[in-house]
């Protein structure tokens, strides 16, 4: 039996690392396939090196970060309707 | 044929729905599985054409048209309603059971519905029986917000309604076939469909009304009202060229709010709002490609975003809460539903091997298509937002993440046999998708799995992923926080009932004004009657006859002076 403050496998801190790294592994791999697959791109800018990569990796930054800013403007408290 | 009308799987269905009021309730699941079951039988065995003529007042009504477009709906809505029926297999509520069949009865009947008169009729009908769904949580809230989806949904069928008498006296013609803008008519109908399509700013009813459902009402409700709209303008509005803009936007703004929403199933119908964005862009286009992808997509949305709907409505069932602030942690207790939470996750992210893979691509690629570049970065932005809301944070906050000490037993056979196999079509429809291209509306010339496809859909997915691990460890990531955030709703629940108490309350006070000022006017010219007419007043003075004597010899005196001049 584990102790109660042991933390499962997966919520350890090494763990979690190894999954990052894998994560960053992962990607790197695919910038490398860029260079081994031929290209068919709609537009000419969907063509250029590591585009899905960049819009991915900046498109999701820009909805999360200014999806948090908005929370300034839009959020309130849980009851604020009263319902 | 004569009496053809009889063979509607809609009727089959709606007739199920009144048994469930009286059925023993241990039949109620067998009933909810079996029926749609037969349906789709008796779907599968009506040739193409127009079925069920029937003459009503001299109108000429086709209650049943089988063709490419109505058939991959009425299959996927039979399908749907299957999984649906599985996963409330165990409740004993008749009213959720009963409105449940002949919910998803209406909405089979109106998409194969061939004339607007019908449309209209089965339009209502979803209104009024999916609202039992939200009032079945019986809940002073539920209460409330099912009377607003009500209001809105009726405000719909209502305009659909008026459209279509517009409509009629213009053409002399019921058929519902291509509508267009062109006419007012066609304006008004557009409108009745964009409210039920969640069109921006008409979007909030699904994100208000969806999470206030019952646990298994919202997997209800998910899978066909919006789908059934997708249809609707599919064959009314193909190709018009603003539902590509309008589409565009609705796959982009409902992601934002997803982020920063802490109740799951809302940030799900945020998530639902976004994905039908893709279907109206397809709808819009109009190209055989275009409206081949939004058929595809709608038959894989409604089956990920059921399976999604089942797992948070798992979690609500043994935790008793979705709020993501509450939850982490839970695939401890909860293994299979995590899985098949993941399972969604990935097909709604389109990932290869997964549904999303194969449907959503096709209406990226029915824009690149038509060389709509901005449309087609506007759908890879809003693709990048679904991996977070849907792909990432649905499945992360609540089975992983900080564990919330919730420790609750596995979801009911019943619930994971229904996300089982949802889950088994989700990636069946990914890895051979050649079955569902065989019912789509036009012949399909499209090929999903090249190495360029792959991997760059890999590289979007798994580099928007890594920003996610870079955000989350710096602690940039926003957090989960019990709130409520401001939407479009704000206007007609907060603004607009506000205006209203101050109109009320500012006509109160000038009808007060008037009040008082006539009252006060009234006492004055009382006062005055008072003061000439009372006691010892001049007009009720008694006057001596002495007085009258001397006016009268006053009068003569003048009479006579003036009769020496005149």
């Amino acid at each position: 039996m584990k102790s109660a403050d042991e933390k499962a496998w997966l919520e350890q801190p090494a763990t979690v690392n190894k999954i990052v790294y894998a994560v960053w592994g992962i990607c790197a791999l695919l910038v490398v396939a860029e260079f081994f697959y031929e290209k068919h791109p709609h537009f000419g800018f969907d063509g250029w090196f590591g585009f899905y990569a960049g819009f991915g990796f900046l498109a999701y930054c820009t909805i999360v970060l200014s999806a948090k800013a908005l929370r300034r403007l839009l959020k309130r408290s849980e009851d604020y309707y009263g319902e | 044929m004569a009496n053809d009308w009889l063979m509607n799987p809609a009727l089959l269905m709606m007739v199920a729905g009144l048994l469930a009021i009286r059925l023993p309730a241990r039949l109620l699941g067998p009933l909810a599985v079996i029926t749609p079951a037969l349906g789709l039988l008796m779907l599968w065995q009506l040739p193409d054409g127009e079925h069920g003529v029937v003459s009503l007042y001299g109108f000429t009504l086709t209650t049943l048209r089988v063709d490419g477009l109505s058939f991959v709906w009425g299959v996927i809505f039979h399908i749907a309603a299957m999984l649906a029926g599985l996963y409330a297999w165990h409740v004993k509520d008749r009213m959720q059971q009963s409105a449940a069949l002949i919910y998803a009865g209406a909405a089979i009947g109106a998409v194969l519905a061939g004339d607007l008169l019908t449309l209209f009729l089965y339009w209502e009908l979803t209104a009024i029986s999916s609202v039992l769904l939200i009032w079945a949580s019986r809940t002073a809230r539920a209460y409330t917000v099912g009377l607003r989806y009500l209001v809105i949904q009726v405000i719909s069928g209502l305009l659909l309604m008026a459209g279509a008498i517009i409509h009629y006296r213009a053409t002399g013609s019921l058929a519902f076939n291509h509508l267009g803008l062109g006419s007012p008519g066609g304006l008004l109908i557009f409108l009745a469909f964009g409210i039920k399509c969640a069109f921006p700013l008409l979007h909030n009813w699904l994100q208000d009304a969806y999470p206030e459902a019952t646990v298994t009402g919202t997997v209800v409700l998910s899978a066909f009202t919006t789908k059934l709209a997708v249809y609707a303008l599919a064959r009314g509005y193909a190709g018009e060229e603003i539902l590509i803009t309008i589409g565009a936007l609705m796959t982009a703004f409902p992601i934002f709010f997803a982020v920063i929403e802490n109740d799951l199933r809302r940030v799900l119908s945020y998530s639902l709002n976004n994905q039908l964005g893709f279907m109206v862009v397809g709808v819009g286009l109009g190209t055989e490609m275009a409206l081949n992808g939004a058929a595809a997509h709608a038959f894989a949305h409604i089956l990920y975003k059921a399976l999604l709907f089942m797992s948070m409505g798992a979690v609500l069932l043994r935790v008793g809460t979705v709020k993501a602030s509450e939850l982490g942690g839970l695939y401890k207790s909860m293994p299979w539903t995590t899985a098949f939470c993941i399972i969604g996750a990935m097909s709604i992210s389109a990932f290869p091997l997964f549904s999303g893979f194969v449907t959503k691509s096709m209406i990226l690629t029915a824009a690149a298509v038509e060389h709509q570049w901005l449309v087609w970065t506007v759908l890879l932005f809003a693709s990048a937002g679904v991996l977070d809301h849907s792909g990432i944070k649905v499945p992360f906050f609540s089975f992983f993440y900080h564990d919330a000490g919730h420790r609750v037993k596995e979801a009911p056979w019943n619930m994971l046999l229904a996300m089982g196999i949802t889950a088994l079509l989700c990636i069946g429809i990914g890895i051979w998708p050649d079955p569902l291209y065989a019912i789509l509306p036009f012949p399909v010339d499209y090929a999903p799995y090249t190495s360029y496809h792959v991997i760059t859909q890999l590289q979007l997915l798994m580099f928007a992923a890594l920003a996610f691990c870079v955000l989350l460890r710096n602690g940039w990531y926003p957090a989960e926080i019990p709130s409520t955030n401001l939407d479009f709703d704000w206007f007609y629940r907060r603004l607009l009932p506000a205006a209203l108490r101050r109109l009320q309350s500012f006509v109160s006070a000038l009808d007060r004004g008037f009040r008082s000022g006539a009252m006060k006017l009234l006492d004055v010219v009382l006062a005055k009657l008072a003061k000439s007419h009372g006691p010892g007043g001049v007009m009720s003075r008694n006057l001596s006859t002495g007085t009258m004597v001397s006016w009268l010899s006053a009068f003569l005196a003048l009479y006579l002076f003036l009769s020496f001049y005149w």
